[in-house]
């Protein structure tokens, strides 16, 4: 991790963008995908269409049907019900598919592989692929060139894998939690390689259960739980809808019907309460003024688990109070980085 | 898959919206490759391979004078082993292999770039031949130095040439058991077809040796129709009539199941 990896260059669109770009049809086209696992239905009836150079976050707990669905776009699998397209074709066919890239698990490099080696190996596949000494300067990866890919660092295993998405000069890529587990300055450098793909008319599908993430890269919000699209609309929008804070405090008095409280909790059998609100300070302010007894104060930005539920079971009430604090709201969201241990919280 | 022009990206795309890959033949050339690399870079796997039919050659044929003394005979016993070592390293690569490298997380990540099943199919085939070549080597020195078994260089070309015919079969079975099957599952079932069907194929007791139902299941199966025509290309003793078409039957049926497995797979499956 000594050299930062420069912005990816563009991809050069010599061949296909000609072809693509005056019609805008979609790259990727999911229309009422339907996909069971035995019992489980882990897509429900999902349409979803990104056109060339758009840039999408695909939000959503684990478990939420985000990798079931990117392995539907690749290919990898069949639909139950509804129609798959990639770039035209049927992703299931290898043709349709010379345009796309995606990234490996990082822990499934072939241990034994050069980086060199892996490189040219995905590259061989595509029609026109990147060299691969300027892919790996790109990446900041060139030192390490003839090292076997087991002996890599998880860092540099990650922006192997970006830069393997990257090979093929794709006009879409698919990037599923592309920087989960990587140190802050990693995780801005990829941002920027996949901001300067994007920048050079790339299409990108970006899974992740970082609402950062998403807030840092992307400009249409896909929020999907339980196997059904819960919002899809640009970034903004979302996060007003999720910028959610949560209040816990120790208090016998019950909160839940202070003003700007959207939802309120009481663990059974003790005074420990959780209130959601968009306005945090406003509802800390007031509990002081009002002179009610409370103890154990500590505020934390929902977790995006919690803003799903906030947007699915009450859905009304939070765009009521997202609508009659406006201002406010879109102050706080800025701020507002939002954590997704918390599932155990609850 | 019978395109094997070289990729022209600039003026494919021109006419057909979307660049032409490089072709089936290169792709194939470029898993065979890595497959090969990856493998010798774990040199113990390839030892092994070498190691076990050696040592089951001063086993079981190298003591017994009556058999490593007569030409034919130890002929007949090197080409059995062979043949067994050939099955069983193709049931094991593939049955075992496969279904392991459908557990790695690279595997999904392999399935989509832009190659149809070919070209890793057939670089898996390939690489596998290779090896199981690689494992006959000892085999066929030993039977040379302390056997009697003898054969002029044609034959002993026929044999190579047979031999891979023959492992076809097996090696489309070993497919078949690896994509459908996960890894934990693949061992026991390899193992459970591959001692019968060596058994009845007459590899590890001659089939002269069997009643006559035996015999009569003994050529209905791939092991014997193998055999035989190894020893016919060895040695000159005519196979039955019917080996090759046993052969053919097998390797249709086979290569069904094997395609089917692969077409039904998706990779790891939870329930």
């Amino acid at each position: 991790m000594t050299t930062p990896p420069s912005p990816h260059a563009p991809p050069r669109h010599t061949a296909a963008a000609p072809t693509a770009a005056p019609t805008a049809a979609p790259v990727i086209e999911v229309t009422g995908v339907t996909r069971r696992f035995g019992t489980v239905v882990a897509l429900d009836d999902v349409s979803l269409a990104v056109a060339p150079g758009e840039l999408v976050g695909l939000l959503g707990p684990n478990g939420a049907g985000k990798s079931t669905l990117l392995s539907l776009v690749s290919g990898l699998r069949r639909p139950d019900g509804g129609a798959v397209r990639l770039l035209g074709g049927d992703p299931r066919d290898a043709a349709s598919r010379r345009g796309l890239g995606i990234t490996p698990q990082e822990s499934g490099l072939p241990a034994t592989l050069r980086v060199r080696e892996v490189v040219d190996f995905v590259g061989g596949h595509y029609p026109d692929p990147v060299p691969t000494g300027e892919l790996l300067e790109q990446f900041g990866l060139a030192d390490l060139a003839r090292r076997q890919t087991g002996a890599m660092s998880g860092g540099q295993k990650r922006r192997l894998a970006v830069a393997l998405a990257m090979v093929g000069r794709p006009r879409v890529v698919l990037l599923d939690e592309p920087t989960t587990g990587l140190d802050v300055s990693g995780r801005q450098a990829l941002w920027e390689a996949v901001r300067a793909y994007h920048a050079g008319g790339g299409t990108v599908l970006l899974t992740s259960h970082y609402l950062e993430e998403v807030q840092a890269l992307a400009q249409r919000v896909v929020v999907i739980d339980q196997g059904v699209v819960r919002a899809d609309a640009p970034l903004e929008q979302i996060l007003r809808q999720v910028s959610l804070r949560r209040v816990v405090v120790h208090s016998a008095q019950d909160l839940s019907g202070r003003p700007g409280v959207v939802r309120a909790e009481r663990d059974p059998g003790s005074d420990r309460q959780e209130v959601y609100t968009p306005d945090a300070d406003a509802l800390v302010r007031d509990l002081v003024l009002s002179g009610v007894a409370f103890s154990g104060l500590e505020v934390r930005g929902a977790s995006l688990e919690e803003a799903f539920e906030q947007m699915v079971a009450h859905d009304g009430a939070a765009r009521r109070a997202a609508g009659a604090m406006g201002t406010t709201v879109a102050a706080t969201s800025a701020t507002t980085a939002v954590t997704t241990q918390q599932g155990a919280a609850r | 898959m019978s395109t094997t022009t070289r990729a022209t990206p600039a003026t494919s795309a021109a006419g057909a919206g979307r660049p032409a890959g490089p072709g089936t033949l290169r792709l194939t050339w470029l898993h065979l490759r890595y497959q090969f690399l990856e493998t010798v870079r774990v040199p113990i796997a390839v030892l092994g391979n070498l190691l076990f039919p050696a040592l089951a050659m001063f086993f079981f044929v190298v003591p017994q004078e009556a058999v490593a003394g007569d030409p034919v005979a130890a002929t007949t016993a090197v080409a059995s082993l062979s043949l067994f070592a050939v099955c069983s390293a193709s049931l094991f690569t593939y049955g075992l292999g496969v279904a392991e490298d459908r557990q790695l997380p690279f595997d999904p990540f392999l399935r989509s770039l832009p190659a149809g099943p070919a070209p890793r199919m057939v670089a898996r085939i390939g690489n596998g031949a290779v090896f199981a070549l690689f494992g006959l080597v000892p085999l066929t020195v030993i039977g040379w130095l302390f056997t009697e078994a003898g054969v002029a260089a044609v034959r002993l070309l026929a044999g190579v040439g047979t031999i891979l015919l023959v492992s076809v079969p097996f090696v489309l079975l070993g497919m078949a058991v690896g994509y459908a099957l996960p890894a934990k599952a693949a061992l026991p079932v390899v193992q459970v077809i591959l001692f019968p069907l060596a058994f009845a194929g007459g590899l590890f007791m001659p089939p002269q040796l069997f009643p006559a139902w035996l015999d009569g299941i003994s050529m209905a199966t791939p092991t014997r129709a193998g055999r035989d025509l190894l020893v016919q290309a060895l040695t000159g003793q005519p196979a039955y009539g019917a080996a090759w078409a046993v052969l053919a039957g097998w390797v249709v049926v086979l290569a069904a199941l094997a395609v089917t497995a692969y077409r039904r797979d998706e990779g790891r499956r939870f329930r």
